[in-house]
């Protein structure tokens, strides 16, 4: 089990050949109050870079890209009531999807929980 | 960055920095889109008690001649010559098509007008002001003011504790008054819907008299972020989005803002068309909208009818808030106007249920004294 974080601040979470994704403290402070969030449909086939979700604050939408290529196989449909556990708990019940990895490889360029930490930090 | 590209700051922009301000570039200037609190917080705190709002970028302008009042009225359709000494109000400048090219506040002083305008529009409503008055007034950009806004139910007994005086002031009057000794320029107006003043304060005392009123426990920072979703709320209108030089009071649904007699006498830029369009209709017109769920649809959103052709645009949209729902206004057909009017909203490529609605979305509470 490893996290990485992708620059434009996504969390990939592997379990075995399982990629859970959400977005990241810093992500979730920059956008504020999330008012909804569009997940993707169970079973729809992602690439890499493809729209995964949409996450609306009060004031605007941004989208939320695959960061893995893969097989949607669950969504936290908690957020369609609840999306503000997008802000309270980016890391655990704000997460948004569960991507079967097509190519374990695809993480690999992201970065440890420490370099994105160095990134953010360079962002300020 | 060179000086002519530099932004502009308010005299209240350390004040901001140190309440840990989210700034952002608007109209010009560095702003605060949020403070710390979040726009939701902020939003619900202006409901519920007071918020204090810099809006030191908006212009200020006075206009100072004997007949100003009846000369502005060739640039505006407002009723400005039966305003009493402090009495204002809202009206707009128009263009030879009917357009609005930007809306405004007029004052009517004890010697003069007083004008608040937009931040976007300053230097283009200066030149308007100052060519089409030439000769029969004065027009001055008052730039060593700032203007804060306090509103919200509380803004009131928060205010009064300043001066008592303020208590008594009726819905859209204007009193100049002193807050701990600084003389101020207050009207009993604002944008959010609820009861609240807007305070001119000269620059080098805006800090004072900001920080003692946030020193009250019932004010709190609101920064742009907030000002939007309220007014949208209140279905006021956001120039250069809900109203353009494309748009005329009539579409925009501002009837209200031209009297009986304006509308028989004319003599405004674009008279010929608005009356036109008071006599036989407008072919769009600004509406209210709710979309079903939960889905903020956004401006520019394209509005469709229930066969699915596109018919207008969102012009403002958001989350509400308030009432935990989007809502949105734009334009659609005279045809498609009516309050309960089912229509469709294109998101994202998907066309939502949406329904038109009465504005405001939330109760407006002016005091009307």
């Amino acid at each position: 089990m490893s996290i990485k974080f992708t620059k434009d601040h996504e969390w990939v979470l592997i379990e075995g050949n399982i990629a859970t994704v959400g977005i990241s403290d810093y992500a979730q402070e920059q956008l504020g109050d999330v008012v909804f969030v569009e997940v993707p449909d169970v079973g729809s086939d992602l690439s890499k870079g493809d729209e995964l979700a949409v996450v609306e604050s009060v004031k605007a939408a941004s989208e939320v890209y695959a960061p893995v290529s893969g097989e949607v196989i669950e969504v936290n449909s908690e957020l369609e009531d609840e999306p503000s556990k997008v802000n309270e708990d980016a890391f655990g019940e704000g997460w948004f999807a569960k991507i079967k990895l097509a190519d374990p490889d695809e993480v690999a360029e992201y970065l440890d929980a420490d370099a994105y930490k160095t990134y953010i930090e360079g962002l300020s | 960055m060179d000086d002519a590209s530099k932004t502009k700051q308010t005299a209240l922009h350390s004040l901001h920095i140190e309440l840990g301000a989210k700034m952002v570039p608007f109209a010009g200037y560095d702003m605060p889109v949020q403070y710390p609190a979040g726009i939701m917080k902020e939003h619900l705190h202006t409901r519920e008690a007071a918020g204090l709002f810099d809006v030191s970028h908006m212009g200020q302008v006075v206009i100072s001649g004997d007949g100003a009042a009846k000369a502005i009225e060739s640039l505006i359709p407002g009723d400005i010559q039966a305003l009493e000494p402090g009495q204002m109000r809202y009206s707009f400048l128009t263009n030879e098509a009917g357009g609005i090219l930007d809306d405004l506040i007029v004052t009517q002083r004890e010697d003069d007008l007083f004008v608040v305008v937009n931040a976007d529009c300053k230097e283009q409503d200066i030149k308007i002001l100052t060519d089409g008055l030439a000769g029969m007034a004065i027009v001055t950009e008052l730039d060593d003011r700032a203007l804060v806004a306090l509103q919200g139910p509380k803004a009131a007994d928060i205010l009064k504790k300043f001066n008592p005086e303020v208590a008594s002031m009726p819905f859209m009057t204007f009193r100049e008054l002193d807050i701990l000794g600084v003389p101020c320029f207050i009207t009993r107006s604002g944008y959010t819907g609820e009861d609240g003043f807007e305070i001119s304060i000269p620059n080098e005392k805006a800090v004072e008299v900001s920080q003692a009123l946030l020193a009250d426990s019932g004010v709190e920072p609101i920064g742009l972020g907030a000002r939007d979703s309220l007014r949208l709320e209140a279905g006021l209108c956001l120039y250069g989005h809900d109203l353009t030089d494309k748009t005329t009071p009539v579409s925009g649904g501002l009837l209200w803002a031209i009297s009986k007699r304006r509308r028989e006498e004319g003599g405004f830029p674009g008279a010929d068309v608005i009356l036109e369009q008071i006599a036989n209709k407008p072919d769009v017109k600004r509406v209210g909208i709710v979309p079903e769920g939960r889905a903020p649809a956004r401006e520019h959103t394209e509005i469709a009818d229930m066969d699915g052709n596109i018919v207008g645009e969102v012009t403002s949209g958001g989350f509400s808030p308030s009432l935990q729902q989007p809502i949105a206004m734009g334009y659609v057909p005279l045809a498609l106007s009516a309050v309960g009017t089912e229509i469709q909203l294109v998101v994202r490529g998907k066309f939502k249920s949406a329904k038109v609605v009465k504005m405001p979305f939330v109760e407006q509470k002016y005091y009307r004294g």
